[in-house]
């Protein structure tokens, strides 16, 4: 293996502390910090599938929250046809099956969607990529059957042979691994070939373009990989709420997982796990503070955007963002 | 890095070491409304009317200390479950009681039963809970949802209105409501429209007034509660409906509405009649205690979401005091919270095997007191100890 | 189908279009000539309805009301381009959306902690009150056709402006050439300054005007935002005239969908599943549209020339 930056080191600590803590959190009985910790490993996760197309490959996409509502309604919809009929098809617990359709159907929709939304530059793609999360948002409000703006309650987890997700630790352990997985796989693209094309597009695309790459294809790939790991973070958070409702893809929710990205720093692999964690944590402070908690949150956020340039993974590296 | 490791190691231990084991002499209850949105508005009434009854219970019930810990629901059914996970997980109360939101107490719901806690709704009726999910440990202070639309569905029979045109916010509640009024309102429907709801409710009503107007109908039922009530009303009386397309609301113009209504002079609102299980100038003495009272610390009539916390609270109390603070006697507490053996603010009433109240519904007529503020009166009785209508897909006996 | 009951609805979405447009104007002034994304356009809107309704109690007045509250609102502007905007030129639109993003938080709650969570219902003077009788007993009501008049009047003044005057040379200038305007020796801090006041001027004006409908409450920018960035984006960014059809393309198509749509459903579906559906749909339309024009015109309906 090549050598180990720094950047990586950063993650390595992480992700062994993020290891290490919460399982500690539950021998003392601290069940509702380790429904923290898992909701923050979840979101880590899908903010690293962000950061793959935001931070290396510039593409800002404002509605990454699509794919976490698809994937988590991947995880819903079976299930509730399993308990209360109909749609024999796709009526099922089995977690291979549930994960494998929001991976699918999230790559299909990155497939589609980024056919279209690819063709624009700048914040016309930003603005794009929000509309089909709008989409699918009233999409599934519209649809009565899966309670529309009520949302649906998942009376029975996904199942996979050996493990429980009922059982708050194992769930745990799988999101964890999956993040560990998500960290290597994004780490394996972004040096190779491709990743380093993607980069180069990020940078200048008219060189890229005369070097002879076709960036397009590039990035729908990447856009596809980023969509179908989203979609299995939603998949994941479905499992652990055990309720989904399209308040879950609403366009403040991109913005959330965009803000984690910027926050721990774009670009970098320890970045989005950073971020989400600092979101997370912050976010309940301030809450059980005061009930006006978004004023200093949004103060935060402002003077994170203003002042710390990098994001965290930045400071703690001593590297300015190139 | 090493900084944010000790820091989150040291979070993480004054979190374990802060919370100390409960004293068994304090029971605590989670009171889950709406503090942030417009919406805010019912949740800060709902709060008032908690700490009233905390106040008149001296914070106690009988030996027992009571405590109670607000949370916040955000409007929204996945914030509302959060703020529930919480209170049970992280607070450990007894109770949890409040939800305005028939969908986030949907949402919320299995949080709280499967922990074995008892569940306490002080507003939400969805016909789900009062249904096939009912649960032995959860009880109501307020109404199943079809049942006030269901009164005013007599009134409309009784006043001989032969058409109607239906409005309502696209939520659990929304069509719950327009079920209610079309399970008793035996005239013609001539139209119905379900608008958006949430943060970024829908608020500007010009499209389906205008199809409301044009359809011929002799009567408007609405449900547009909190801020959009006053929203709906302003924009009904522009519009000129007001001879033409008379009003039947439910949940709509309430102590909420009332005093930004009269702020703005909007006298259009005089005289419109609506259904209540409850109403400040109901005949008891726990009902004039709690409006004097209330009116005195806050300066506005109480709300029925107001009534309906208090009365939690009161329920609650009355429970933990019959087992004399013995908080892990669950099926006393049970027992005694079925037999709504408390002074309830509406009166008397009896519980269904739903759990939800078997009570009376009164027609309402919006009035201005002898103080010359707005409010309401009980102009009839339109239903005697009513229970709702799905209480027999309840398995429960 | 009803004819006058049509014409009823193309005048309502005529109104929310010019709602739409006013708010979108100011937008795509920021946008185009700042290159400054302003997602608290949605807090000034908001801003701008509570200072109005405010001053209406107290002057007693919703006209005298809207003329203070513009300079006002205008004024909010100049500080936030001063503090948050201004550092943010030279950055990419991603800081810019999410600066933005926090401003909104900090307005919401700001205006939740002044002015409360229940709203403000801002009263009319009776002569806007009440309803207008038009030709083919079409009965509307008075405020929503001075809605029309006002936003007619903001979109010809715009166009004045823009087309007329010494500003509005700069303003078509640096939506063309942000440089070569500053290479001119410009002041172009101060034009800057005095643009991004103008589109929190014409924001505001468009949460007053539909204050006494919906009343001043925390939060109402939220969804107008958004609907106007669509505007703005099929309109192609940084033109006026792409904004204003669009903004009434959209208010039509928003309204009539509103209207008609669960007819239409309940030709071939179940009447509660029309009912259900249509509401979603209508409001998903505007997305359709915006992808449909982007998957042929990426660069919205009238890009401005040189960019």
């Amino acid at each position: 293996m090549e050598r180990i930056s720094r950047q990586d080191w950063i993650a390595i600590i992480v992700l062994a502390l993020l290891a290490v803590l919460p399982p500690l959190f539950l021998s003392m009985g601290q069940s509702f910090w380790m429904d923290l910790a898992t909701r923050l490993v979840i979101l880590a996760i899908a903010a690293s599938s962000l950061n793959l197309v935001l931070g290396y490959g510039g593409l800002v996409s404002f509605g990454h929250a699509a794919f976490v509502g698809l994937g988590a309604y991947a995880v819903g919809i079976p299930a509730h046809h399993w308990l209360y009929g109909g749609m024999d098809p796709i009526a099922t617990t089995n977690g291979f099956v549930q994960i494998g359709l929001a991976v699918g159907v999230c790559a299909l929709f990155a497939l589609v969607t980024g056919l279209i939304c690819l063709r624009t530059r700048g914040v016309y793609f930003i603005m794009i990529t929000m509309a089909f999360a709008q989409m699918v948002y009233y999409g599934i409000v519209s649809i009565e059957e899966y309670g529309g703006d009520d949302g649906l309650v998942i009376d029975s987890r996904s199942e996979f042979p050996g493990i429980s997700l009922d059982d708050p630790l194992q769930l745990y352990l799988l999101a964890w691994a999956s993040l560990v997985v998500v960290v290597v796989l994004v780490r394996m693209i972004v040096n190779s070939r491709f990743g380093m094309v993607l980069k180069g597009g990020k940078g200048n695309e008219q060189r890229m373009a005369t070097l002879g790459f076709n960036i397009y294809a590039y990035r729908l790939v990447a856009y596809v990989i980023s969509g179908a790991i989203c979609g299995y973070a939603g998949a994941l958070l479905g499992n652990f709420t055990t309720f989904i409702s399209p308040e879950m893809m609403d366009w403040g929710r991109s913005g959330e997982l965009m803000f984690m990205v910027i926050l721990g720093g774009a670009a970098t692999l320890a970045g989005p796990i950073l971020g989400a964690t600092v979101f997370i944590v912050l976010e309940e402070a301030l809450s059980s503070w005061t009930v006006y908690w978004h004023l200093p949150f949004g103060l935060f956020l402002i003077l994170v955007v203003l002042y710390v340039r990098g994001g965290l993974t930045g400071l703690l590296s001593g590297k300015k963002e190139d | 890095m090493k900084y944010l490791a000790q820091a989150a190691v040291a979070a993480g231990l004054a979190g374990a070491l802060g919370v100390q084991p409960a004293l068994a002499e304090t029971a605590k209850i989670g009171f889950v409304t709406t503090l942030t949105t417009p919406a805010a508005v019912i949740g800060n009434d709902m709060k008032n009317a908690v700490d009233l009854a905390m106040e008149h219970l001296g914070s106690k019930a009988g030996d027992t200390d009571l405590e109670v810990i607000f949370a916040d629901d955000g409007f929204a059914p996945e914030t509302g479950k959060q703020a529930t996970d919480k209170l049970v997980k992280q607070d450990d109360v007894d109770f949890v009681a409040g939800y305005i939101w028939s969908h986030v107490l949907l949402a919320s719901r299995k949080s709280v039963l499967d922990a074995g806690k008892f569940l306490i709704s002080a507003n939400a009726g969805p016909s789900q809970m009062a249904g096939k999910l009912c649960d032995e440990n959860f009880f109501s202070t307020s109404w199943q949802n079809d049942q006030t639309p269901m009164a005013m569905g007599e009134v409309l029979n009784q006043q001989g209105v032969k058409s109607l045109y239906i409005m309502a916010p696209n939520y659990a509640a929304g069509k719950d409501m327009v079920e209610g009024v079309e399970r008793t309102y035996k005239g013609e429907i001539k139209g119905k429209d379900l608008t958006k709801w949430g943060a970024d409710a829908q608020l500007d009503f010009s499209a389906e007034l205008a199809k409301a107007k044009a359809s011929g109908a002799e009567g408007i039922f609405v449900f547009y509660p909190g801020a959009a009530g006053g929203a709906f009303i302003k924009q009904y009386d522009q519009a000129g409906l007001s001879e033409t397309l008379p009003l039947y609301s439910v949940f709509t113009v309430d102590a909420i509405s009332l005093p930004k209504l009269q702020q703005a002079d909007f006298k259009a609102v005089l005289g419109s009649r609506t259904t209540q299980e409850w109403d400040p100038t109901l005949d008891n003495e726990a009902n004039k205690k709690f409006v004097a009272d209330f009116k005195a610390k806050y300066g506005t009539y109480p709300s029925y979401y107001a009534a309906q916390s208090y009365d939690a609270i009161m329920l609650i109390a009355s429970a933990i005091e019959a087992v004399g603070g013995d908080m892990s006697n669950k099926d006393g507490i049970r027992a005694a919270m079925k037999s709504a053996d408390y002074e309830s603010v509406r009166g008397k009433y009896t519980y269904g095997n739903n759990n939800f109240p078997i009570e009376n519904f009164y027609l309402r007529e919006v009035v201005t007191d002898a103080d010359g503020t707005w409010t309401t009166k009980v102009v009839s009785t339109v239903y005697k100890d009513h229970q709702d209508s799905y209480a027999a897909e309840c398995p429960l006996k | 189908m009803d004819v006058s009951l049509l014409i009823i609805q193309t005048l309502n979405g005529l109104q929310l279009g010019l709602l739409l447009f006013l708010v979108a104007s100011g937008l795509t002034l920021v946008f185009g000539i700042l290159d400054f994304v302003n997602l608290a356009h949605a807090a000034l809107y908001m801003v701008g309805a509570f200072i109005c309704a405010t001053l209406t109690y107290a002057l007693g007045n919703f006209i005298y009301a809207v003329i203070v509250s513009l300079p006002i609102t205008a004024a909010v502007g100049f500080v936030v381009e001063r503090f948050v905007a201004r550092p943010l030129y030279a950055r990419g639109h991603l800081d810019q959306v999410l600066a933005t993003f926090g401003l909104i938080l900090v307005f919401e709650t700001l205006a939740h902690m002044i002015w409360g969570p229940a709203g403000i219902a801002v009263p009319l003077p009776p002569a806007l009150d009440g309803q207008t009788l038009l030709p083919g007993a079409i009965e509307i009501p008075t405020f929503r056709l001075v809605i029309i008049g006002a936003g007619l009047a903001a979109a010809g003044g715009l166009f004045w402006l823009v087309n007329y005057t010494r500003l509005g040379m700069l303003i078509r200038a640096g939506a063309s050439n942000r440089t070569m305007v500053g290479a001119l020796g410009i002041n172009i801090q101060l034009l800057f300054s005095l643009v991004f006041a103008l589109g929190a001027a014409l924001a505001g004006l468009a949460g007053m005007l539909i204050a006494p409908i919906t009343e001043a409450s925390i939060g109402m920018g939220n969804s107008i935002i958004i609907t106007a960035f669509v505007v703005i984006i099929v309109g192609g960014i940084g033109s006026m005239k792409g904004a204003f059809i669009a903004a009434l393309l959209i208010g039509l198509i928003d309204t009539l969908g509103r209207s008609f749509l669960d007819d239409l459903f309940g030709l071939f579906m179940s009447s509660d599943a029309a009912e259900n559906a249509a509401p979603a749909v209508s409001a998903m339309l505007i997305y359709i549209i915006m992808a449909g024009v982007l998957a042929f015109r990426p660069q919205g309906l009238f890009p401005p020339k040189v960019r």
